[in-house]
């Protein structure tokens, strides 16, 4: 508790310095959840839609990278990258992309064949069949991959500290390098804290995004 | 490559480490998500609390929990596993739970009818049926506790991560490509061998 105080008191004490790191790590985690967002989802659509072998090679590439341990992908990327903010955006995106993508492509697929059959027979266009029919049934499934990438993303934030990306692993890193628990709280329960926020907001935009029809009752 | 022709002794070192932490904390993670799961797939409301907190210690970013625990218990390996086992419980119980409650109850019904008592049921019917969600469950559990493991390097506990971490420090990129790649290459095995497990109790279940 007297831990917890030190820390609190630290962060008034440096406020600018805290918002400074926090903005860093929020605004790592949401650009490379949005730039992975707008890749994995097009391109879940576009398997979909190709099917195959190539469908089958993109899913296998995806259930590996996303078994691949976070620092060792923040790691490869700074020998090519170097450090700071940018390299560390890369792989950060690199890790959300896998959890979206597989979920995109699942829930994709898993859209009712005659449900698509009964909307060209009603004249909609391809594009329409994709805007108002599949990516609506799909969505509570889409939002499952992006709240999983999500907490992925903050978690792997914490350690873009290793590699100088900034944000609030700084002060567990420095916490434990100094041995100094006040700093190192500073660090980890906020980002604690943002990891969980990043769960239950996205739990509750996957709820309340679920056409009313598809709701469990 | 010439690093690596020269420390390779220390890449078999970090690789051995990195198992045997990685090994010991799956374990101790499923004896206890075993018996757990066990429990909660017989009561709705254990299951619930079970999912609870193990879904908020799965949310913790792991270098925050490995911070968390050093006023507690210090640096080093006891940190690291109880960090990795914190991370494995959801995943493992709830695939036990649910690998259990997926078995028919007129299987569970006809064993009973045989005179089978509740441990047998238990040993003969519920666990062997459930073993392919279980299998998955310790696919995915592997995996995150190598994961984990990279991490933990920075609180003493050894492993790949040393190399990898020693590497960016000093910025010696042979040190971060041997460690990391081969800790990639580490998680890809072990899920693939997993897999292979996974689908082979399915066919035998099946057949």
């Amino acid at each position: 508790m007297a831990m917890l105080q030190q820390a609190w008191l630290y962060i008034l004490n440096n406020p600018l310095q805290f918002a400074k790191a926090a903005g860093v790590h929020v605004s790592l985690s949401v650009c490379a959840l949005s730039i992975a967002a707008a890749l994995a989802i097009p391109a879940a659509v576009w398997l979909t839609r190709r099917g195959g072998a190539v469908a089958l090679a993109g899913i296998n590439a995806a259930n590996i990278g996303r078994t691949l341990p976070s620092l060792a992908v923040l790691a490869l990327v700074m020998p090519v990258l170097g450090t700071g903010f940018a390299p560390s955006l890369f792989a950060l995106t690199l890790l959300a992309l896998p959890p979206i993508l597989i979920n995109a492509y699942t829930g994709l697929r898993e859209v009712d064949v005659d449900v698509i059959d009964s909307a060209r027979g009603m004249g909609m266009t391809m594009g329409e069949i994709l805007r108002k029919i599949e990516l609506p049934i799909a969505l509570p499934v889409i939002f499952a991959g992006l709240r999983t990438a999500a907490v992925q993303v903050v978690s792997g934030a914490v350690l873009a500290a290793f590699i100088g990306g900034g944000g609030l692993g700084d002060y567990i890193t420095a916490g434990i390098a100094m041995m100094s628990m006040h700093l190192l709280l500073v660090g980890a329960v906020p980002v604690t804290l943002l990891s969980i926020g990043a769960d239950a907001l996205f739990a509750a935009l996957q709820k309340r995004l679920t056409p009313k029809g598809l709701q469990a009752t | 490559m010439k690093w690596l022709e020269r420390n390779w002794d220390q890449v078999l070192l970090g690789l051995g480490e990195h198992l045997l932490i990685s090994a010991t904390a799956l374990a101790i993670a499923f004896a206890l998500s075993l018996a757990i799961g066990i429990w909660a797939a017989r009561d709705r409301r254990v299951l619930a609390a079970a999912l609870a907190i193990s879904g908020f210690l799965y949310t913790i970013p792991t270098l925050a929990l490995l911070a968390l625990l050093i006023p507690f218990v210090g640096l080093g390996k006891t940190n690291a596993i109880i960090t990795m086992v914190a991370f494995s419980l959801l995943i493992l119980i709830r695939n036990v739970a649910t690998g259990i409650r997926e078995v028919p109850a007129e299987v569970v019904d006809a064993a009973r009818g045989m005179g089978m008592s509740a441990g047998q049921i238990l040993a003969r019917i519920e666990l062997p049926l459930a073993a392919p969600v279980i299998v998955a469950g310790l696919r995915i559990a592997a995996v995150t506790v190598i994961s984990v493991t990279v991490v933990a390097a920075y609180v003493n506990s050894g492993g790949l991560g040393t190399l990898i971490l020693a590497g960016i420090q000093t910025d010696h990129a042979p040190k971060i490509w041997v460690g990391a790649l081969t800790a990639c290459a580490l998680a890809v095995t072990v899920d693939l061998s997993l897999a292979r497990t996974e689908s082979w109790l399915k066919r035998r279940s099946a057949a």
